[in-house]
């Protein structure tokens, strides 16, 4: 079982172990914002407050046991997300995830956050073995990391400021579209003209891939207030703001790819499900020669079943978490231990 | 209660703002930042932040609502509450480290954690001015009374 609470989404996922083909193992995956509480509270859905873990976990957790037809006792492991994250949102999964594994006398692990989205395009078909490079951008990161092997992960890049994903919500707002208006902002864009106006691609005139993406707010909005503000206008705009964001993250994937010699490139979070960006990445790489994994958009987004599958990969590798409840708040990935050997097939 | 203003015509300005806030900080603080979408809020704490000795990223917080540093040898908080809808939700932010008094805390969109937030010893406004920004603070306690006055000291 995996448990996600790190910080908005509680998730929990079910996966039985096979390693050649991770994927084909999910038994179950919800999370609270999708399910349907009805058995549980009797066809009322309460409105829980945002983050409201402690009353929203229990009631997934019988959930996905019930949609994969399996009792807590057939459970071989239990796996939560341990950090970063918010310390009392993470101590809810790991406190109840704890408690469940010693009850039902089997391990647990606790799981970096980050390191299941990495690894979460291995549940789709096909899935991508190491070395590749990924590429995670959503509203909380915009990360470039290199991955040799499970457990060893470099940083190669990161951003200074905002996020990528934050960057389009937050130009949606200045926009007047309601927040969070990232992809409403990216649907705008497919309807402006190119060429109407053109936004600086940040950092990319120097060496390094680190990102920065808070100053194209204020280009934007000044941009915004000189022009008609017409709805055509707004699209025109859209346009190239989503250009500057997706030739910026481009141009910083290609020199990732060149500074590592990597062949595959992963895509997860949620700005991965953005149009324009898969079929600019799609493109470089049939011209560059390297291989592009996007995971489907329910696991780019924070779900259980990265946690899952983190998890068990690590639980496989003989790893486990002891007795105590323990949290990350702060965690640095490129500190986690190696799993060597950990997937059938790796490279 | 005292108030101050200063203009900010660019980055490098804010920066040399938040240098000086950070020499005349002698202890903890909490400052309230309030301003428009994009105004610089998380510009000038990040500049704060970095010059009070924050030697690492200082990223937005938007998202992760709090990130903690260690500013020289004192705590420090920097939070974001703009997607908090209820502050009920503060209660899974850990909030408690906030009321050391020796932390420096720095709170965008506070207006969203009301009640539940230690006090605030400075208030900061920042404002669009043409392609520049406007900075305008406010003392709420005797502690921010002091930094104010000090910061007088500095300028002058």
């Amino acid at each position: 079982m995996g448990i996600e609470t790190s910080c908005d989404e509680t998730g929990v996922a079910l996966l039985r172990w096979e390693p050649a083909q991770p994927g084909r193992g999910l038994l179950a995956h919800a999370l609270y914002s999708q399910i349907r509480l009805h058995a549980e509270y009797g066809g009322v859905v309460p409105e829980l407050a945002s983050r409201d873990h402690v009353r929203k976990l229990l009631p997934l957790v019988r959930q996905a046991l019930a949609e994969a037809g399996l009792t807590p006792q057939d459970l071989g492991g239990v796996a939560y997300t341990a950090g970063p994250g918010l310390v009392g949102a993470l101590l809810v999964g790991a406190a109840a995830g704890r408690a469940m594994a010693w009850a039902l006398g089997v391990p647990a692990i606790g799981v970096h956050h980050m390191e299941g989205h990495l690894l979460a395009p291995l549940l789709e078909e096909d899935p991508p073995r190491p070395p590749f490079v990924a590429l995670l951008v959503s509203g909380g990161h915009s990360l470039l990391v290199e991955v040799k092997g499970i457990g060893e992960y470099r940083i190669l890049g990161d951003t200074l400021d905002d996020a990528a994903g934050e960057a389009f919500d937050k130009t949606a707002k200045l926009m007047g579209l309601p927040y969070p208006g990232g992809p409403e902002l990216a649907r705008l864009a497919g309807q402006g003209r190119p060429g109407m106006f053109r936004f600086p691609r940040p950092m990319t005139d120097r060496p390094g891939l680190d990102f920065s993406f808070s100053g194209l707010k204020t280009q934007v909005l000044l941009a915004w207030q000189k022009s008609d503000r017409s709805e055509q206008t707004r699209a025109d705009i859209a346009r190239a703001f989503e250009e500057a964001i997706v030739d910026t993250l481009l141009i910083k994937c290609r020199r990732a790819l060149q500074a590592t010699g990597a062949k595959r490139l992963v895509i997860a979070g949620g700005v991965g499900a953005n149009r324009r960006l898969r079929a600019e990445l799609a493109a470089a790489g049939e011209q560059d020669g390297f291989r592009t994994y996007f995971p489907r958009p329910a696991f780019c987004t924070d779900n259980g079943a990265m946690i899952a599958l983190a998890g068990a990969i690590r639980l496989a590798a003989g790893q486990q978490q002891g007795e105590s409840v323990d949290v990350h708040p702060r965690w640095d990935l490129s500190g986690l231990p190696p799993a060597p050997q950990a997937l059938a097939g790796q490279e | 209660m005292a108030e101050q203003t200063w203009p900010l015509p660019d980055e490098p300005a804010t920066a040399a703002l938040a240098a000086q806030w950070a020499k005349a900080l002698d202890g903890g603080l909490v400052i309230y930042l309030h301003g428009e979408l994009g105004a610089g809020k998380t510009s000038f704490a990040r500049a704060l932040l970095g010059a009070a000795g924050v030697g690492e990223r200082i990223k937005s917080p938007t998202y992760s609502l709090v990130e903690g540093y260690l500013a020289g040898d004192r705590p420090a908080w920097h939070l974001d509450l703009y997607r908090i809808a209820d502050p009920d939700e503060l209660q899974w932010l850990g909030l408690d480290s906030l009321a050391d008094p020796a932390a420096l805390v720095l709170v965008e969109w506070p207006e969203r954690g009301a009640g539940a937030l230690p006090a605030a010893d400075l208030e900061l406004q920042l404002d669009y001015a043409g392609a520049g920004r406007r900075a305008a603070a406010a003392s709420r306690s005797a502690r921010g009374e002091r930094l104010l006055q000090r910061l007088n000291g500095l300028q002058r």
